[in-house]
């Protein structure tokens, strides 16, 4: 039986009706077409599906979408939401080198924001720590580390939501 | 990596939690942050035919701390939450140490602590340190409710002490006797994010420089997190010498009976019990001392 849920996605209410067994991330990539959100390992050790539920990263492939009803959601696609101009982070994940096959860089992001939300001026070893649910198979991580650093940077010098 | 079917209840009430359980009988299953839960549901190792999701009770989710009466964990408090919990650091730190080395970020954010015991790994992060400090459960069932010392809880790889239908409602851990200290200490091979290859919890008490209390747990290298018995005897009664901790690492290393499996062999896993247990052994004095 279908279950009727609302969520607030990057702002935006959505009402839809979903099967139980469905996981925030199939709702969000397959029935709202958000696939900036990936699938890595469903398992929750690759962070790839990372987003943000009231504020908090979590696995979205391990989050039943009945779970988070009424909740508020952020995804990549919400971190720069004009489509024109990228997110600092964005910016310096682009000017660093952070992004190469690209796979890991949105669940990259979204830890990224997490951090720099609930602390604006990490140290290396707290960014490290803070995106150790994610794996990359392409940069060797300095590159994603520096971009969160140089983040948090640019986030202080023209400070937005 | 669709999940299996189910029927779903997001019940606001442990009664009403109770009754939906008994309604579904065989093939209902509880949820509550649903790390391990929904792993197993997507490799097929589970299909339960009913999920209750017990998040959405009130309260539940309840951390408390009374200096005599000690701290209360409610069943879906948060790991996040545990880690953070300014009572538990200032008076369990390993509490918060084993909670905030549980996983990773994005684990602990949906993660209870509760699960981490129900799930009853041998490897589980959160348990040695409770079972070092006394901890009991408190166990809500159609019969009421029942309190179990945590050391009676494990029953094996997967198994706990929970009859169907019965939720473990809460974690209670006594207040720290003075002159003790506990500590937490792991390895695993993901930096400290992967399921632990072993993990001690100790817990030592002084009185002046003698050890006049001690308990010490391993996990992951028996079917269940297992208490060093012969490993205590070695420092109960003694001044806790460099030495006198070496000795109990090698006795920790006899006692423990570690398997080969995919995350660590049994001969690697030997030598880190003695490690750790040293480790663990030395952190608990200073912190009794310090106490």
């Amino acid at each position: 039986m279908k279950h009727l849920v609302e969520l607030r996605i990057n702002g935006d209410m959505y009402s839809l009706a979903v099967d139980p067994w469905r996981t925030l991330n199939e709702v969000l990539r397959d029935d709202l077409n958000l696939t900036g959100t990936k699938l890595g390992c469903g398992s929750g050790d690759c962070g790839a599906c990372t987003v943000l539920v009231d504020g908090r990263s979590v696995s979205s492939c391990l989050t039943l979408s009945l779970e988070v009803q009424g909740k508020d959601i952020q995804t990549v696609e919400g971190l720069a939401p004009s489509g024109d101009e990228l997110h600092p982070i964005q910016e310096a994940f682009v000017e660093k080198g952070a992004i190469q096959c690209g796979f890991c860089t949105s669940g990259m992001e979204m830890s990224a924001a997490y951090i720099l939300n609930q602390n604006s001026s990490p140290t290396q070893q707290e960014i490290k720590e803070g995106l150790s649910g994610h794996l990359c198979r392409c940069t060797g991580y300095i590159q994603i580390v520096d971009a969160v650093s140089e983040a948090a940077q640019k986030m202080k010098q023209s400070p937005r939501g | 990596m669709t999940l299996p079917k189910f029927e779903y209840f997001a019940p606001e009430s442990l009664d009403e939690a109770k009754r939906l359980f008994l309604d579904k009988g065989e093939g209902a299953h509880f949820l509550a942050g649903g790390t391990d839960l929904l792993v197993k549901m997507n490799h097929g190792l589970l299909k339960p035919a009913a999920v209750i999701a017990l998040k959405h009770i009130k309260g539940l989710e309840d951390i408390t701390f009374d200096p005599r009466k000690g701290l209360k964990i409610g069943a879906t408090a948060l790991l996040a939450n545990v880690a953070a919990h300014p009572d538990i650091l200032e008076h369990y730190p390993a509490v918060a140490a084993a909670a905030r080395e549980t996983a990773n970020v994005q684990i602990r954010n949906m993660g209870t602590l509760a699960g981490n015991l129900c799930n009853a790994a041998p490897s589980a992060d959160n348990a040695p340190t409770l079972l070092a400090m006394n901890a009991e459960v408190v166990i809500n069932g159609a019969k009421g409710e029942r309190r179990l010392p945590l050391d009676q809880f494990f029953k094996g790889p997967g198994a706990n002490a929970l009859h169907a239908g019965e939720i473990l409602r809460a974690i209670l851990v006594p207040a720290p006797d003075s002159g003790s200290g506990i500590s937490y200490q792991h390895i695993s091979s993901r930096g400290k994010v992967d399921i632990s290859a072993v993990c001690v919890g100790s817990m030592v008490r002084m009185e002046k420089d003698l050890c006049r209390g001690v308990r010490i747990f391993l996990g992951a290298v028996a079917p269940v997190p297992m208490r060093a018995v012969k490993t205590e005897a070695t420092v109960l009664g003694q001044q806790l010498t460099g030495e006198v901790i070496k000795k109990a690492g090698i006795a920790a290393m006899e006692e423990s009976q570690p398997i080969t499996d995919v995350r660590s062999s049994a001969d690697y896993r030997k030598k880190m019990v003695a490690v750790l247990t040293r480790r663990a052994l030395t952190e608990a004095r200073d912190r009794a001392l310090k106490s």
